[in-house]
């Protein structure tokens, strides 16, 4: 994301659809970038043909294509994928929006941020997987232990980036509305939270990426269901064309939780969409 | 009239209402001070303030840098406490609104030109249609009529500056407070906004607290003029400028360039009293 940051700032005046042509081309796929990959399969599957490479431990790109189309049509990838964006979504949801409110809260009280900065501080550099076993002793092995996990690990870059949002807000916006005899519910609601908005997206994208990466942490350790527990499988039944196969659907989820969190993001801030590429 | 000082913002028990406050009102400080602590010493901004401007008037603060002209602006505003002395709203019931106007970072990113200028009324409470069609006026008063949907960021700082004057004017309140509001502004804008701002003005005249460090701009903007000493701000003089508008600095009127060259002068002796003291 570095180099949209560069193509976003130094955007002065009315810069703007010019800039979001500019930004879109940035995060979209090119011919070139096809072309490099095409390549690299290419010459991936004739090393695996002309036997330069090891099929077993790398089978030809072919054979995991085959492979994927057949967990797919069987209905097997439908339903992993299924229950693990069901985790992310769960966990996502109940941690970065606790987090985001607790941020809100931190963000605008003195006293709330001096009582819960130090056990946020204390907390976050904890790996939240570690909390785990802990959570299946207090919540059982089914999924309540699995989403308050996922949960656990979205909250803290929510609260985080939300509070260091709030208080990051332009003072001379406060004044505003205060001079204007805003009620605290029309300051909330008009001024502070699209105010940290930006900032509380960020926030959001690193959270949602936590998350998953958690889930399939999570689902890799203990569970039945989900992408991690495919993955964890194809490795103990030696499946290597699914291991693939497998890893492939992740990546694509991972691009698609990208993907959703920039959509979000340009719809609920559109006057930063086109001018910073949507925070 | 209400003692709004020190304590709180309001009279015990009251609410900020607009009801309570007359559509206009006068202000009054007296032996105003204002003491900031922080853990590198305190810093007197404001000492021993004190001045009364009448309901209609367009007065200019001007002072040397540093000298607590904001501060002043903002303690009437209620956004800062005085430490001692009180402001009095003549007039109002409780701490009046004002229409605040600031040098940068006036508009809301996030809203529309619309909805920043809608914005003292819909704080107000003024249902959505009616404040959009009371905006859309001021809008086109201050010449954005084609910009009303674009996003601050989209406008120039000129531009900016206009929809700050159009959302002060279009809530109608009580007493205007700008703070160096064309401080960032070349001097081709500056002077067009500053006809503009006086024709919108002209057809509200109420209280106006106009901060600048132009001086030039004080005399031809300003029914007074008050000029603050440097730290701590007392009042040097209170100049009144008993010329008819439009005043055009341009051709050079001849009691305009004294008054320029008067304050000038204070202000010069302000600034190396200061520097002797150092």
């Amino acid at each position: 994301m570095a180099y949209l940051a560069t193509a976003g700032t130094g955007s002065p005046g009315r810069a703007g659809s010019a800039l979001s042509g500019r930004t879109a081309a940035a995060i979209g796929w090119s011919w070139p970038s096809t072309l490099v990959v095409v390549s690299l399969l290419a010459a991936w599957e004739v090393a695996v043909r002309s036997g330069t490479i090891q099929g077993l431990l790398a089978p030809a790109p072919s054979a995991i294509g085959r492979i994927l189309i057949g967990l797919l049509a069987s209905g097997v990838m439908p339903v992993q994928l299924g229950a693990t964006l069901l985790r992310v979504a769960g966990g996502l949801a109940l941690g970065a929006g606790t987090g985001t409110v607790v941020g809100l809260v931190m963000g605008w009280s003195e006293k709330a941020r001096l009582t819960l900065d130090p056990i946020v501080a204390a907390l976050h550099p904890i790996p939240k997987i570690a909390l785990f076993p802990l959570l299946i002793v207090l919540l059982g092995v089914g999924e309540r232990s699995k989403v308050a996990a996922i949960s656990i690990a979205a909250f803290f870059p929510a609260t985080i980036s939300t509070m260091g949002g709030v208080r990051a807000m332009n003072p001379v916006h406060l004044d505003l509305a205060r001079v204007y005899g805003a009620s605290t519910w029309q300051l909330f609601r008009r001024v502070l939270l699209p105010g940290s908005l930006p900032i509380v997206l960020g926030g959001l994208r690193i959270a949602a990426n936590v998350a998953f990466l958690s889930t399939i942490a999570v689902e890799m350790v203990a569970a039945q269901t989900g992408l991690g527990a495919l993955l964890w499988q194809s490795w103990q039944l030696f499946r290597i064309e699914q291991l693939y196969a497998t890893l492939l659907i992740i990546t694509f989820v991972g691009i698609g939780l990208g993907t959703m969190i920039r959509w979000v993001s340009a719809r609920s801030a559109p006057w930063l969409s086109e001018r910073q590429g949507a925070g | 009239m209400v003692n709004a000082q020190p304590r709180t913002g309001q009279e015990p028990g009251s609410r900020p209402s607009p009801n309570g406050t007359k559509s206009e009102v006068g202000v009054h400080c007296r032996d105003l001070r204002c003491t900031f602590s922080s853990e590198r010493g305190s810093v007197t901004a404001l000492d021993g303030v004190t001045f009364s401007a009448r309901p209609h008037e367009f007065v200019c603060v001007v002072g040397p840098s540093g000298c607590g002209k904001s501060t002043l602006l903002r303690a009437i505003a209620g956004l800062v406490v005085p430490t001692s002395g009180s402001i009095i709203y003549e007039g109002a019931l409780s701490q009046p609104r004002g229409g605040l106007v600031v040098q940068e970072h006036g508009t809301f990113p996030w809203m529309s030109v619309l909805d920043n200028v809608a914005f003292g009324l819909e704080m107000r409470g003024m249902p959505k249609a009616e404040r959009r069609a009371l905006a859309m006026d001021y809008i086109e008063k201050v010449g954005l009529a084609e910009f009303a949907h674009h996003y601050p960021h989209e406008l120039s700082v000129g531009m900016r500056q206009r929809v700050a004057i159009g959302r002060a004017f279009v809530s109608d309140p009580p007493m205007f407070l700008m703070d160096e509001p064309f401080g960032a502004l070349d001097a081709q804008t500056r002077w067009v906004l500053q006809a503009e701002l006086l024709r919108i003005w002209s057809e509200h005249r109420k209280l106006v607290l106009f901060v600048t460090h132009d001086v030039q701009e004080a005399v031809l903007l300003g029914d007074r003029v008050l000029v603050l000493t440097g730290r701590p701000g007392r009042i040097r003089e209170d100049i009144h400028v008993p010329l008819d508008r439009p005043r055009d600095a341009r051709r050079g009127h001849h009691l305009l360039n004294e008054l320029t060259w008067h304050i000038w002068r204070l202000l010069e002796q302000e600034v190396q009293e200061g520097l002797a003291v150092r």
